[in-house]
């Protein structure tokens, strides 16, 4: 590299623009291609994104804390919009209300479906411990999760992968399951993408349907709070 | 919308100082939630400032998790030693979850007869 253009390098990658900037370009390649391949999802956005930057810091020797010192301004907007979850549940609440009974029996036997059997499955094929109690709460969203993962004793950084690459599996894969099971109902399925793979389903059912939408939101944070109040609880009772 | 953020962070900010005084088993920002959805309801109605800045937030939902996403590059030594249990949980389990509750949902709005909203598609 010649001198002038290592001097630009050390100074921009000492900054967060860089970072943040990145994580902003990358997602828009992922958006475009998805858009670019009709919402197809097996190529899911998210995906595209995180391995391009993956790569990018790898090629560069970038250390993921340098990258996360800018990306962190993306991060922080994980707490807000939880909040603003509350939006879209109000919205529908009338909706909500009639079948609350369906909707909160539905959420709460998925939300321990999810973490059981993960935790179960790890444990069968021999995964570790400490994989197993980070990958209990992979089906919720990142900032509910990692605080849950902490409580129980797992990796919060583990977990916020697991949580990840869980919300992008179940935005690949539950359309098709979906369609395989002739489940159709826009209600059931975006309240099972809500459920299983929290905001990452609840982006992808939002662009498809708004029933769908509402339905994968509301069961988003449904499950945030049924899981953070009941794995901490099922944990202090087997241990 | 700069009040409506304001609003927003305020929520947040005062359920982080709920669980944190109270001990509860919940995370900030879900408690955070629970008092906006709360003064919803009191108040009887979305603004439309609220409105267009958690339709701003919410519609790039899935950017927000990019940065703790690239965190597997920290993980990958251990993602390889553990690759088949990881693997095989996360993909069943995910499997299992949506078809369980899709499959609850449906079975119980059958039973107690409320009306599907029919449609076909990749929702």
């Amino acid at each position: 590299m010649p001198e002038n253009l290592r001097e630009i390098w050390v100074y921009l990658s000492a900054s967060p623009l860089l970072h943040l900037t990145l994580t902003l370009v990358a997602y828009q390649a992922g958006s475009y291609i998805y858009q670019w391949g009709k919402l197809n999802p097996l190529l899911n956005p998210v995906l595209i994104a995180i391995c391009m930057l993956v790569a990018a810091l790898v090629l560069t020797g970038t250390s993921y804390t340098a990258y996360f010192e800018g990306a962190q301004f993306v991060h922080f907007l994980l707490g807000p919009a939880t909040v603003a979850l509350a939006i879209p549940l109000y919205r529908q609440f009338e909706r909500v209300k009639r079948s609350a009974p369906l909707i909160l029996s539905s959420i709460l036997v998925g939300s321990l479906t999810a973490s059981l059997s993960a935790v179960a499955l790890v444990w069968l094929l021999g995964g570790s411990w400490g994989t197993a109690l980070s990958i209990a709460p992979k089906s919720v969203t990142a900032a509910v999760a990692m605080g849950v993962s902490e409580q129980l004793g797992g990796l919060p950084s583990l977990t916020a992968v697991m949580v990840i690459l869980t919300g992008i599996l179940g935005a690949m894969l539950g359309p098709p399951l979906l369609n395989i099971l002739r489940i159709h109902d826009w209600s059931a399925r975006g309240l099972a993408i809500g459920t299983a793979s929290h905001g990452i389903g609840t982006a992808r059912a939002l662009q498809v349907n708004e029933v769908a939408g509402a339905f994968a939101g509301l069961a988003m944070g449904l499950n945030a709070l049924s899981t953070s109040v009941l794995l901490p609880l099922l944990w202090r009772i087997l241990s | 919308m700069l009040n409506a953020f304001t609003l927003i962070l305020c929520c947040q900010l005062a359920g982080e100082l709920i669980v944190t005084a109270s001990g509860l088993p919940i995370p900030g920002p879900v408690c955070g939630m629970a008092l906006m959805f709360t003064g919803l309801i009191v108040r009887g109605g979305v603004p439309d400032n609220l409105g267009m800045a958690s339709d701003a937030l919410l519609s790039n939902l899935s950017l927000l998790f990019i940065p703790a996403g690239v965190g597997v590059m920290l993980h990958l030594q251990l993602m390889s030693n553990e690759a088949l249990p990881i693997t095989v949980a996360l993909v069943l389990s995910t499997l299992i979850t949506i078809a369980v509750t899709a499959a609850m949902m449906q079975w119980l709005g059958r039973r107690t007869g409320q009306g599907e909203d029919k449609g076909r598609g990749d929702a």
